[in-house]
């Protein structure tokens, strides 16, 4: 999609040294013409640069005043091919200086009302400073400077993140691309002309001359290096509101480009334009749409800045003490059933630090909401979304695992950890091979004495046939599947009461294999025992997933 | 408290189910069925203990989920969360035709509005289960309420208690129960 450039710092400092200098326009002779029309047209001094395809980002570094003043001096110079008389759109390339200003004004088209033929050379520049730039529609001319830079970072500092870097990201209006286009066919036409060779795809973007002005500027207010790549991001976005109907030509010609669809505003976004740009062709796209696009009044206007920063990924294991907590919020009907949860308990106590504005809690398995967790616990990983502060000492984690248990004596964690998003997949891997012990309590309907659950100890490997539990087979497929039990140890309690360890496959469904869920767990602990059994209590032993790390204390 | 049956905490059925009824199936006298309602809204249809088959310990002759030529409901498939494909059936779609050895034919039916999710292949092997166990190994079919549906399936049904005031009252007025 938007191709990044990678500007280093080294660069942006070699360029700076550039803007001091005396700069010169790295434009040939050959490019006069062009450079013309595209200012008869309303392109500004810096999109002429664009069109030209100049690569020199000092170029586009100088101030807009001086740039444009620099243009208008290029094309004033009479050169080599002063003769050689440029077909234009609506005039011919005037010999003399005071008419080719007028056409640099564009009155030649009698479109622009405000404008008034000058007579002083000067004023042309002020023209093409103060007339919106009919291409980027102001972006590069009044949205590029350090002003708005100033803008920008004021909006990002009052954020309040903490960041080392950030990479700047830019919106542009979707008809952008359109005024793009269409003035493209203009410079193509004049190319083709003049037999000289180019490509589209030389042109440079806006967003990309955009960022080779704002890069820096931003990186200076801000102090820190504005990269092609960060876990920061600073957006601005530009509308114009005036030109939006510029698009919906398009419609017409290439309707199936424009479907709607959910979470769009309008159909009329910047890729489904861009598809119907490569679709239409030139003929009717000339035939449809103005070309030199028409002149705006406005400008663009800048939308508020958006930051967004990206992840942080906490992991670490949990024991779960109560068997009135669900692991994660408990709604019914639109109405909360437990007053908290574990993924509640565990990262509330990381918002003030983290500040971040949304999470994604994940584990290896679950437990019910009346089952423990006990030994080493549960691996979980949580994500937080658009922290604002992301780096955190080691000793700073121990404090805030701290803090987590402190907080509650219904959990507890451990090994709390800052790990990357790869890392977390790791705890995913190979979840269903892992072994997983359990402790139970079981009531047994008939009297039992200590040798009548003696052989239960003998049992090893069992081979489980589960269908899905009907407790969960609202939500999950119906299926048949074999899980082991490995090993089990029975301990008598009372005559109706025993307690059993197992150590199980991962997956394994204890409860239905103890009380048989209607005979759909097969064989069963009733089986087994030839009397009715149940359930009284589900504890977790432990989850032997190694990730993640341990940490030493 | 050693020997006692009865425990301090409920039942499997009795902690996630909710038990409903509907009597007379059809209008053939105490023909009643149970609805065991989860929590999730899934239900499984067992006989009531009501039912002519365990009141009067019928011995089964067979059971026959095929409840047309053209339909059986050992046929029944379904795939995905979603549970696509399974038949869909009214309340009074049979699910099927039990014959006991004296040559009594009683056909068990939906009772509710819902996706066959599966029905129970072990009591064909073991017929036993429905005398033995029927309200858990013994049960017929599980069920799945469109989600929509899920609370009014059981407008038309009688809850535990005005099952229990009915089979009471029935043996106050008949001399011989059914
Ligand atoms: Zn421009």
């Amino acid at each position: 999609m938007v191709v990044e450039f990678q500007t280093s710092q080294h660069q942006c400092l070699a360029n700076k040294i550039d803007i001091t200098g005396q700069a010169m326009l790295p434009l040939k002779i050959k490019d006069r013409p062009i450079v013309r029309a595209l200012l008869a047209a309303g392109c500004c001094a810096r999109c002429v640069l664009r069109f030209c395809c100049v690569g020199l980002q000092s170029a586009y570094r100088q101030t807009y005043e001086d740039l444009a003043t620099e243009l208008h001096a290029f094309v004033s110079e009479e050169g080599d091919e002063s003769n050689d008389t440029t077909k234009q759109e609506n005039s011919e390339d005037p010999p003399c200086k005071k008419a080719r200003l007028e056409t640099v004004q564009g009155n030649s088209e009698g479109g622009d009302p405000a404008g008034v033929p000058q007579t002083q050379p000067g004023t042309d520049v002020d023209a093409a400073v103060s007339s919106v730039c009919v291409v980027c529609l102001g972006v590069l001319q009044q949205h590029c400077d350090k002003t708005f830079a100033q803008k920008v970072s004021e909006a990002v500092t009052a954020e309040g993140y903490q960041f080392d870097s950030l990479v700047l990201s830019v919106s542009l209006p979707a008809q952008l691309s359109v005024r793009e286009h269409s003035t493209w066919l203009l410079v193509k036409k004049q190319v083709r002309d003049k037999g000289t060779c180019l490509g589209k795809d030389d042109v440079i973007q806006v967003k990309e001359a955009f960022k080779w002005i704002m890069n820096g500027l931003v990186s200076q207010e801000l102090g820190v290096p504005v990269l092609a790549k960060s876990l920061f991001e600073v957006s601005v976005g530009f509308t114009h509101p005036e030109t939006d109907g510029d698009c919906h030509f398009l419609a017409t010609t290439c309707s199936d480009c424009f479907k709607p669809a959910r979470n769009k505003l309008s159909v009329f976004t910047r890729m489904a334009v861009v598809k119907a740009l490569e679709k239409i062709s030139e003929d009717n796209f000339r035939r449809l749409f103005p070309c030199p696009p028409s002149r705006p009044s406005t400008g663009c206007t800048p939308q508020d800045v958006q930051c967004l920063h990206m992840s942080v990924f906490v992991a670490g294991r949990y024991n779960k003490f109560s068997r009135t907590l669900p692991q994660t919020p408990w709604v019914i009907d639109g109405e909360r059933r437990m007053e908290s949860s574990v993924e509640e308990l565990i990262t509330a106590p990381l918002l003030s630090s983290f500040r971040y504005e949304g999470f994604n809690f994940c584990s290896s398995g679950r437990e019910d909401v009346d089952v423990r967790t006990l030994g080493n616990g549960r691996p979980f990983a949580v994500e937080l979304l658009n922290p604002h502060r992301a780096r955190f000492r080691k000793a700073e984690v121990r404090e805030l695992q701290e803090a987590i248990n402190k907080s509650s004596d219904k959990i507890r964690v451990r090994d709390l950890q800052i790990v990357t998003r790869e890392a977390v997949a790791r705890m995913k891997e190979g979840e269903e091979e892992k072994t997983k012990s359990y402790g139970a309590l079981i009531w047994t309907r008939t009297p039992i004495e200590k040798d009548d659950i003696e052989f239960i100890n003998n049992i090893k490997e069992l081979e489980l046939a589960q269908k899905t539990p009907l407790r969960v087979l609202h939500r999950r497929p119906l299926a048949v599947r074999q899980r082991l039990i490995h090993t089990m140890t029975a301990s008598f309690l009372d005559p109706h009461h025993f307690h059993l360890n197992l150590r199980t496959q991962a997956g394994t469904y204890i409860k239905e294999f103890v009380h048989g869920d209607f005979g759909r767990t097969k064989p069963n602990l009733c089986e087994l025992m030839k009397a009715d059994t149940d359930i009284l209590e589900l504890d977790v032993e432990s989850v032997d997933v190694d990730w993640p790390p341990a940490i030493e204390d | 408290m050693e020997g006692a049956e009865h425990r301090g905490t409920p039942s499997v059925i009795d902690r996630y189910f909710t038990r409903w009824y509907k009597t007379d199936l059809k209008g053939k006298p105490c023909e009643d069925h149970c609805i065991l309602q989860h929590s999730n809204r899934i239900c499984v249809i067992t006989l009531a203990e009501s039912h002519p088959i365990l009141q009067k310990e019928k011995r089964i002759q067979s059971i026959n989920y095929q409840i047309s030529a053209g339909c059986s409901r050992l046929q029944n498939k379904v795939s995905g969360k979603s549970k696509r494909g399974g038949q869909f059936l009214t309340e009074l779609a049979p699910l099927c035709r039990i014959t006991s050895t004296d040559g009594e034919e009683y056909t068990i039916f939906s009772c509710i509005r819902g996706r066959l999710l599966e029905v129970n292949e072990d009591i064909l092997k073991r017929p036993n289960l429905l005398l033995e166990k029927p309200s858990t190994e013994g049960y017929i079919a599980v069920i799945l309420p469109k989600f929509e549906e899920s609370k009014s399936i059981t407008e038309g049904l009688l809850s535990r208690a005005e099952y229990e005031d009915v089979v009471s009252k029935r043996t106050g007025e008949n001399k011989e129960p059914c």
